[in-house]
């Protein structure tokens, strides 16, 4: 990789005078020795598989707990009806996160972006904004380059595993990588990108990740929502002209060293916070009953 | 890491180290074995074993043991293809000192009476580690091609392997060595830049104190 940091693929993009996204396939084609239409082709075919995972969900598949499943059907027709208070855009986002990881949990095919836990969010935000606005498929993939790169830095300097650093590594990842994403898609440039990460990852520091029963369900389903909507206030906040104050690679290596700190009960044990309310010791009980 | 890992792989959820990761601890230990498998027996161990049914490890150790990979949509139902296929799966809990929290044991039997045993080990996002084989260490990542020679522990068979590797022009990645006490079983293990021919690899396995030979290829099955 032949950068470390935001800023570093910031100043590559300035030196050679290309977009954020370009030093990103850039890189890839260095990495992996193909031509930059094979990289292009590679990151198409993660959209189409993204695409498809989104088009194949069934409201009627429960995941083998029976917690996950279902919901999504429920927001597609509450929002069919035209009456949520968040609008149609933000509708469509928010059911497709949800379909995207309920279809996870019930072990359908998704894109893990960064992990399979987290893999609503930018599926969320580009699918229902390359329909609703009529952007060109070129620009999506565009995009996809952008979160890549952004997940490679946290992944460099932080982490993207629930584990290490608790869902704020998954969630806030994946929201950073579709905040910046969609910031690109609104005419953001490399400025604003950062910002874009920077803003939308301090919002979900801390995040800890205490599933009901060590699956991926409760309640990772329902904070893909979380996820996703935040990437799409942050995009409109920058795309407005707020700044951050902290710049993007310091909020970065603050959630490391969150993640680093976070008791280990935190970090995908289920030995902590909701994994041990009440009623989450109940259903887990269940669950081992059941097996 | 790679953009690749970033955004991908595609795959079967829920879970990119008890799913994904299990499918392919399958996937290699059926490659290891070199043959479709008649038996398996499939010890679980920590995690893998504590909330593994929930995240379809069992299903998903199935599907790679069958030749599926992580994006292959038919994971969920590998125990009823097992069934049709005629292959015997049995579950049980795995003992281990030390282990990785999400490691699983397969012992295998193969359709030619072939048996291996393998432990191995779900690191994360998707990506493995095969820990021993029957019973000796091993300890590589499955992202090479490898070769794994079991011998007799006396002078000579590693110039024998790395001297065949040479030949074929064969660059060794990473070479590691073991031996469960001086002069008996040995083990080295290999991953190269290239994949090995067949016919190398035959040569090897007739050489004298060379007990077992086990590649892994690259290539699709």
């Amino acid at each position: 990789m032949a950068y470390k940091s935001l800023e570093d693929i910031c100043n590559i993009a300035k030196q050679e005078n290309i977009p954020f996204w370009e030093v990103i396939r850039g890189d890839d084609c260095r990495e992996r020795q193909v031509s930059p239409e094979e990289s292009f082709a590679m990151m198409e075919q993660m959209y189409l598989a993204m695409e498809k995972a989104d088009q194949k969900y069934r409201g009627d598949q429960k995941s083998h707990s029976g917690m996950a499943g279902g919901d999504g059907k429920l927001l597609e027709e509450y929002v069919k009806q035209g009456k949520n208070l968040s609008g149609p855009f933000i509708g469509q986002v928010m059911q497709r996160a949800v379909k995207m990881a309920e279809s996870n949990a019930c072990m359908r095919r998704i894109v893990a972006a960064p992990t399979a836990g987290s893999c609503g969010v930018l599926p969320a935000v580009l699918l229902s904004y390359e329909s609703q606005y009529d952007c060109p498929r070129q620009k999506i993939i565009e995009a996809l380059f952008v979160a890549a790169g952004i997940g490679q830095i946290i992944a460099e300097r932080a982490s993207i595993a629930g584990a290490s650093g608790g869902c704020q590594a998954e969630i806030g990842s994946a929201s950073a990588m579709a905040a910046g994403a969609l910031t690109y898609l609104l005419g953001g440039k490399e400025p604003e990108i950062c910002s874009a990460v920077a803003i939308s990852l301090k919002g979900l520091l801390g995040l800890t990740c205490d599933p009901i029963g060590g699956l991926v369900e409760v309640p990772c389903v329902k904070r893909n929502v979380i996820g996703a909507v935040n990437a799409v206030t942050t995009a409109d906040m920058v795309t407005a002209g707020i700044q951050s104050v902290i710049p993007a690679d310091e909020v970065i290596d603050a959630m490391g060293e969150i993640g680093r700190e976070m008791p280990k009960r935190y970090r995908e044990t289920s030995e902590g916070g909701l994994a041990v309310t009440p009623t989450a010791l109940k259903i887990a009980s269940e669950l081992s009953e059941k097996e | 890491m790679n953009i690749f890992d970033i955004v991908g792989p595609v795959m079967v959820g829920p879970s990119s180290s008890h799913t994904a990761g299990a499918v392919k601890i399958g996937y290699v230990s059926r490659k290891l074995l070199g043959e479709n498998i008649r038996e398996v027996h499939i010890l679980l161990y920590g995690s893998f074993l504590a909330t593994g049914r929930g995240h379809g490890t069992d299903r998903a150790i199935v599907a790679g043991l069958l030749g599926m990979l992580p994006d292959d949509d038919r994971v969920p139902y590998s125990m009823e293809e097992a069934e049709k296929q005629n292959m015997k799966v049995t579950f049980g809990e795995a003992v281990l000192k030390e282990a990785h929290p999400n490691t699983a044991v397969l012992q295998m039997k193969g359709e030619s009476g072939r048996e291996l045993e393998v432990v191995a080990a779900s690191l994360g996002g998707g990506r493995i580690k095969i820990c021993m084989i029957d019973g000796l260490d091993a300890n590589f990542t499955a992202e090479h091609p490898t070769l794994i020679v079991h011998n007799q522990d006396q002078p000579g068979h590693v110039a024998e392997v790395t001297s065949m590797l040479s030949h074929k022009a064969i660059n060794i990645a990473t070479m590691q060595l073991y031996r469960d006490g001086r002069g008996g079983n040995a083990v080295m293990i290999l991953e190269c830049d290239k994949e090995i021919p067949e016919e190398a690899i035959k040569w090897l396995k007739h050489l004298e104190g060379v007990n077992k030979v086990t590649y892994y290829s690259m290539e699709e099955a």
